[in-house]
Order: structure tokens, then sequence, then C-alpha cells
């Protein structure tokens, strides 16, 4: 120890502060060539980007207060903002509860054999590292435009990430308890059933209100991607130059993620 | 310990669990999420297409899929060849790629300066709840609208894309950086300051030095979702890279060799990046140390 510590120079705060600076200076550069090799590659155009800023927010202090015309439509949009709640929310309870059996196979603290875990493991983590644009242009092909298409995007995204939620859930609030009932004799159902869902179910629920606001918000991407919901209103509007319209959308839709996000909020406050 | 045994008023039957307001609220959401996914079963539009026909479908495209993955040189745009294809194939990756790292710069830039405004310990309640309020608002817009809005002012491309990705990005690193900001010790903050050392001092000697594995570490946990987001914008908005492939073979082309082909490749980088987060989380931001 103390030879090989001899040869080591010793660390002044020169070199120290120096050493500091040099990194700061590569970290630096790396990071501008990585700028500029990006910039390049998707023909990026700073000034653009500069002047386009402007140009947006005065058009939006133009066209984005509703007019006559798109307060009427107001009803029409209304109807289905709350198609696409309900299939959002549809879309996160069911795949929670296809969620459950995976992720108690697949948590350390409960899992029936490690080969079993993996496998569950594997499924979940194929799910939801195919992005939910990709589940719904493959769902697209067999099942046309329609808000099921949506749902089935919807469900297999939010499976994914559920099952992974959940794992972490179960082994951070009850491995202890699991353990405590184990030593009395309780078979794997009673474990499950008396120590971790008691002890995990507020957070799930937690996590699952989560997924709905997510997919709330995702519910407008696949639904342009699949030709459905309040996503497809909005592309009509705005392909039609109907801004006023798309307008009314984004605001309809800012009211309600704000409004589920208020009660979420609350629930979450109450059961955890 | 047991005082008193509380018995069901009727039967007389002991208590096994107290009653608890906590568990009544998750009763009541169960049963309110429980009546709404019936609605929505019940009433939700399947399309013009013969169900049990789809199901057959779907099964047999995620066989065709998974199972024989193939590119079409000429839907890339190139002359037949493995080479030319990879080569293809790996330049649209790379486009998202490099989409999602510009959102993440400069998403990161700004929610930098904002989430030191935002953080509860180096300013006023007042500013640190107004940032947060507008961030939920902006957040409250779905991605895709607004690259869709900013497509009208600078046109479909990377601009309107970087822009409008950068919103929820901007949003969501103000909150895990300013949260990081927050972990200092009040004590530091209150020597430097009886040191005389005013806000930029604290900033750039204690805040940032102390929180900078965390603030990296959150960052590249942005860079994954944007990739994902990234993919989605190509394929939806007119981004540009992998995902505009994809919408392609599958919205034009009706290729499902392709689709299982660039769903492996974005499976196979979702995975890696997913991996080091993991790792990333695990190292530097262990919640409760």
């Amino acid at each position: 120890m103390n030879s090989s510590s001899s040869n080591v120079p010793t660390l002044t705060p020169t070199t120290y502060f120096r050493r500091q600076r040099t990194l700061a200076t590569l970290i630096f550069i790396v990071v501008f060539a990585l700028t500029i090799g990006a910039g390049a590659l998707t023909r990026f155009d700073v000034v653009d980007m500069f002047t386009a800023i402007p140009r947006v927010a005065a058009w939006m202090a133009e066209n984005l207060i509703p007019d006559a015309k798109s307060v009427s439509r107001l009803p029409r949009i209304l109807d289905t903002l709350w198609d696409t709640v309900l299939m959002s929310i549809m879309a996160s309870t069911l795949s929670a509860i296809a969620a459950l059996p995976f992720a108690l196979l697949g948590s350390t603290t409960t899992m029936i054999h490690p080969w079993v875990a993996t496998a569950a493991r594997i499924v979940a983590s194929i799910n939801r590292n195919i992005p939910v644009a990709a589940w719904a242009l493959i769902f697209l092909l067999s099942f046309g435009q329609s808000q099921f298409t949506g749902f089935l995007a919807l469900f297999f995204a939010s499976f994914g990430f559920l099952t992974r939620v959940y794992m972490e859930t179960i082994d951070e609030t009850s491995s202890s308890s699991v353990e405590a009932l184990r030593a009395t004799g309780a078979n794997w159902y009673h474990v499950v059933s008396q120590a971790v869902m008691p002890a995990s179910l507020p957070q799930m629920i937690s996590w699952e209100l989560f997924v709905i606001e997510t997919n709330i918000r995702s519910a407008t991407l696949v639904g342009l991607l699949t030709g459905s919901g309040i996503g497809f209103l909005f592309d009509v509007y705005y392909k039609s130059l109907q801004y006023e319209s798309a307008a009314m959308v984004v605001v309809a839709l800012v009211v309600v993620v704000l409004a589920i996000e208020g009660i979420s909020n609350v629930v979450r406050r109450r059961i955890l | 310990m047991i005082a008193s045994v509380e018995r069901h008023p009727r039967s007389g039957a002991i208590r096994l669990r107290r009653r608890n307001p906590a568990r009544r609220w998750l009763n009541g959401v169960l049963l309110v999420l429980t009546a709404m996914t019936v609605w929505g079963v019940a009433t939700i539009e399947t399309g013009s297409v013969p169900f049990g026909e789809a199901v057959v479908d779907t099964f047999r495209y995620l066989g065709l899929m998974f199972t024989q993955p193939r590119p079409t040189a000429s839907h890339f745009g190139v002359p037949e060849g493995f080479l030319n294809v990879a080569g293809a194939a790996g330049y649209v990756l790379l486009v998202t790629l490099a989409l999602s790292f510009l959102t993440t710069l400069l998403g990161g830039v700004i929610a930098l300066a904002l989430g030191l405004f935002a953080a509860q310990n180096l300013t006023n309640a007042r500013v640190s709840n107004a940032i947060k309020g507008i961030v939920a608002v902006i957040r409250a817009v779905p991605t895709v609208l607004w690259v869709l809005i900013f497509a009208i002012g600078a046109g479909l491309g990377s601009v309107a894309a970087v822009i409008g990705m950068s919103f929820h990005t901007i949003g969501y690193l103000i909150k895990a950086y300013s949260e990081s900001f927050e972990e200092l010790d009040d004590g530091t903050i209150e020597a430097l300051r009886a040191a005389g050392a005013n806000w930029f001092q604290i900033v750039f000697q204690a805040v940032l030095p102390s929180s900078i594995t965390s603030i990296v570490s959150w960052t590249f946990i942005r860079f994954e979702i944007n990739f994902a987001v990234a993919v989605a914008m190509g394929a939806a908005a007119g981004a540009g890279g992998i995902g505009f492939n994809l919408f392609m073979s599958a919205g034009y082309f009706f290729d499902i060799r392709e689709i299982g082909f660039i769903t492996y490749l974005i499976l196979f980088v979702a995975m890696a990046m997913e991996s080091f987060a993991t790792r990333l989380k695990a190292r530097f931001l262990e919640q409760g140390s």
C-alpha cells in the first residue's frame, strides 16, 4: 500500500483544480462536437429556431383565441375527448390487471422460480421498450382506423411499464413482512394476499393514476396515428387550417388533463 | 397491547381490520376505475374490421414481424445489398438519436436555469410555485401538439420537432433538477451565506458541484425517454428519422417484415439505454439515502 501510494504524485489543491478544469473543458468539447454533429445530421437551423419562437408566439396570440365557430364545435370536441378519456382509463386499468401477475412472478420477493421471473421480466421489457407509436402502427395493420387500435397500443406500452414499477413496489414495500409471514409457515397465496397486496396496493394505485395521466396525453398521439379520438379531431382541424378549432381542442385537453392531475393528487394524498 | 376489541355492530364478529379513511378512499378509487373501465369496454368503437379476423391477423402479423424481420432496400431509398441497407438504417437511427440529443441539450440548459428558481431552498415560495404552475400547464399539452403548433411557424422538420419536444423535457428536468438541488443540506447554504457568499457563489460553489451526478443521471434518463418521443414524432409529426420509416412501412407499404426489422432496431437501442439508465439510477439516484 505504502510503496504504491508513494508513486502517485501528491494531490495539492492546484493540481486538483487543474484536473477538474481539464475534465470540464474535455466534457464541454465532447458535448459541443456532438451538438455540431447532431445539428448537421438533422439539418438543424439555429437561426430558424430563434426566428420560429416569436413567429409561433405571434401566431398563438392571433389564433388561439377561440371564435364563434370553434365554440359551436365545443360539444363535439368534448364528446370526443370523453371517449378518449374513457379509452385511456380502460387501457390503464386493464393493463394494471394484466401487469399484476407478471409483477408477482417477476419480483424477487414473490417469484416462484428464477426462470419464470426472468421470462416475466423479458416480456415486460419488450413491451415497454417498443414505443407506443410503434405499437399503434403495428396494430393499425390488422385493426384499421379505430379506437380499439389506440386502446391496444396504450395497453401494451402501459403493461410493460406497470409490470416494472409494480415489481419495484413489491420489492420495496413488502420484503420484511413477507419474511415474517413466511417464517410462520404461510404459503405463497397467503403471503401475496395478506402481506404483499395490502402493503403495495396504495403505491400501485398511485402508479396507476400516473399511467392514466400519461395515457391521456399519449392517446392524442395514438389518435393522430390511428385516425381516432381527440388526436384525429385535432388533425382534421389542423390540416384544414381551422386553427381556432384546433386551438379549442388544445384548450379543452389542457383543462381535462389538469383536472385529472388535480384529482390524482387529492387521491394520492388520501391513500398513501 | 389489545385494550379493546372492535366488534361488528350486528353480527358481533371481531373486526380483523380497523376501519380507516385511507382504505375507504382506496376502495372508492378502485370502484370508480372499474366502473369507467366497464363503460369504456361497452362503448369503445372497434371500427369496420371483423373483430375475430383482426385478432387472428394480429397474431399472424406479430409472428411474421418477430420471426422474419427483413428491410426492403427501396423503402430506404438505397440499392439492394446488405451494406447499403445497414448504412441507410443506421443513418435514420442516428437522425432519431440526434433529435433526442438536441432536445435533451436545449431542454437541459433551460431547465438548469429555471430549476434553480424552482428549488425551494434557493428562491422564495412564490417564484417556485409560479414556475411549477406554468410547467403543469405546459406539460398538459401533449408533445405531438407542441411539435405541430411549432411546425406552423417553422415548417415540418427538425426545428419544430426539437422545440416542440423541448417543452416536456424542460418540465420533467425542472422537477428532477430542483429536487436534486433541494437535497443539499440547509446548513451548507446557511454557512456560506453567513460567510458573506452571494447567490451566485452559493449556486456555483455548493449547489451545482454537489448535485452534478444527479443532474447528469437525470439528463441521461430524459435522453432515453426522448428517444421514444423522437420515434413517435418521426411517425406522427414529420420529424424524420426511424419513426418516419416505421410510419411509411406500416401506413403505406404494408411491409410487415420491415416493421419487424425497424421494431427490432428501436427495441435494441431502447433496451441498451434503459439498462444504462437503471444502473445510473441505482448508483447515483438512490432515494432516501
